[in-house]
């Protein structure tokens, strides 16, 4: 099976944001969720935000899919607002929970974005068991969601977030929910997919291998208010084989992102 | 106990709490000596068989007048919720009045109604079925359709998804169970309502004036058999509905 992926010749940024911030609340009560965030991600560039629980990255994926909106400063993705890339359907997401709808069969829950756009049914099936047989779900293709582990719940979200090729994938710990077997597998296979499809992503996580592992540059974030404090880039190519988990270079990385998290200014270990 | 002996028993149960209560009835009925109050179960057995066209006849005005109320107050029921689902001001606007129209006595209502759509009508009767049936359904349906999942709704926010492909795609496949659960109430009410509403006047004909008209008129073994066609008839509405649910859940599973 071929995965035909778009030429990376634009050399707009997938995501480019400046200065951006998002308060919630008013006046006395206001909490800062994320403040003065610059952040450019080039196209095809997996990039991961890791940080405690607090320190905004999930807000930070919100506004990139325009699912909130900043309080401050701009945002764009594909040279557009971020409305217009949702509505012109630049990105793909998954979030934590699969999000899948239970009356709906595992091929009818992938085939939800292109039916919603209306490809017609015969290109819609073909491409759908394409995907099931990409996330290797392809012996589940009618079995209901209730019928599945969380793995493979979450197999279905990302095949879901792939239909339609998006140049751009948003996840919010798509693996947060998993057990650290099953969590490395799915690392695999979505560093395999992403591969294929030359697709930039925005992967938040509080894992620091996990992040090491998928990303070519990692965000270090930090809480109250959310700000980036770190970048690190991870230089190991797009083809990673599962031994990188056990180099040397890889354990360095690991301690390099550790390091970045623990000595951000505010946040002690006590937060993790 | 193995799982054949438990669904044999399941079926056995039911049927044996069935006989004990015919077998209580009986003895009740034949000790008494005033037969005229409690007729045992044959004497009600034989007014079924002799007179079985009388009765089909009143359960078949009983049985269109709960159907015509189940129907409208269904039909009431799933736009108005539909209705406070989407504007926040409709659910404060119905909310007490819901609360009214679940409090409001059929037995007062009826006589009132009875006269406003001239003792010849049907529709007042209807009308009290209706409103029995709209209350379970509209409270079911409108917290139904609210059951959709945050992440679910910025699924399809993510998609660019209208607000009608939405609605159709996943607030209303949400709601359907719940549409249910208040179908499997109503349509028990709305027979009873119909029955209580033909008691207190209208027309004469159904079950709930034949009723009256016979314990009154000292034939108490007729008025009995169309006790248990009532009970019959209230059977099959919930049957029918279950039936309904059981089919649309095997494509729409909860």
């Amino acid at each position: 099976m071929r995965f035909d992926t778009r030429p990376v010749q634009d050399a707009v940024p997938a995501v480019r944001a400046v200065g951006v911030g998002r308060t919630f609340g008013k006046r006395s009560k206001a909490v800062d969720a994320i403040t003065a965030v610059d952040l450019e991600i080039a196209a095809g560039e997996f990039v991961s935000l890791i940080g405690p629980s607090g320190c905004g990255k999930s807000t930070l994926m919100r506004l990139i899919a325009d699912l909130d909106a900043p309080t401050s400063g701009t945002l764009q993705v594909f040279g557009k607002t971020a409305r217009a890339a949702r509505l012109d359907q630049e990105y793909g997401i998954a979030f934590q929970q699969a999000g899948l709808l239970p009356w709906r069969t595992v091929l009818q829950n992938i085939a939800l974005p292109l039916e919603l756009h209306g490809m017609p049914y015969a290109e819609r099936a073909e491409r759908t068991e394409q995907l099931a047989d990409l996330v290797g779900l392809t012996d589940f293709r009618d079995h209901r969601p209730d019928q599945l582990s969380g793995g493979m719940q979450q197999r279905v979200a990302i095949a879901r977030a792939i239909a339609e090729k998006p140049r751009l994938l948003l996840m919010d710990e798509p693996f947060g929910a998993l057990d650290e077997m099953t969590r490395e597998r799915m690392q695999g296979e979505l560093a395999r997919i992403v591969a294929r499809t030359g697709a930039a992503a925005v992967f938040v996580t509080h894992s620091i291998p996990e992040a090491v592992f998928l990303s070519d540059r990692v965000v270090v974030m930090s809480p109250r208010p959310g700000r980036i404090v770190a970048e690190i880039e991870v230089p190991f190519g797009k083809d990673r084989a599962e031994l990188l988990r056990e180099s040397p270079e890889f354990f360095a990385k690991v301690t390099e992102v550790r390091e970045a998290l623990h000595g951000a200014p505010v946040e002690r270990a006590n937060e993790r | 106990m193995s799982p054949t002996a438990e669904r044999t028993l399941r079926i056995l149960m039911p049927i044996l709490v069935g006989v004990l209560l015919v077998v209580a009835w009986w003895a009740l009925s034949a000790n008494q000596g005033r037969v005229v109050l409690v007729p045992t179960p044959a004497m009600v057995g034989e007014q079924i068989a002799t007179y079985p066209e009388l009765i089909l006849k009143a359960t078949g005005v009983t049985a269109l007048n709960a159907l015509v109320g189940l129907g409208l107050g269904a039909v009431l029921a799933i736009v108005l919720a539909g209705l406070a689902a989407w504007l926040r001001i409709v659910d404060w606007m119905l909310a007490p009045v819901v609360a009214a129209v679940a409090v409001v006595p059929i037995v007062a209502l009826t006589p009132i109604l009875n006269t406003m759509f001239g003792a010849s009508s049907q529709f007042g009767r209807q009308l009290v079925a209706a409103l029995a049936a709209f209350v379970p359904i509209f409270i079911n349906v409108l917290r139904g359709l609210r059951q959709a999942k945050p992440v679910q709704r910025d699924l399809f926010s993510s998609l660019a998804a209208g607000g009608g492909q939405t609605f159709a795609k996943l607030t209303l496949p949400t709601a359907v169970p719940y549409l249910f659960t208040g179908l499997r109430i109503a349509s028990s009410l709305a027979v009873i309502s119909a029955l209580v509403a033909e008691y207190f006047g209208g027309p004469a004909n159904g079950l709930g004036t034949a009723i009256a008209t016979y314990a009154k008129s000292g034939k108490a073994s007729l008025a009995w058999a169309h006790v248990v066609a009532a009970i019959a008839l209230g059977l099959v509405f919930f049957l029918v509905t279950v039936l309904i649910e059981r089919i649309v859940a095997r494509r729409i599973p909860a």
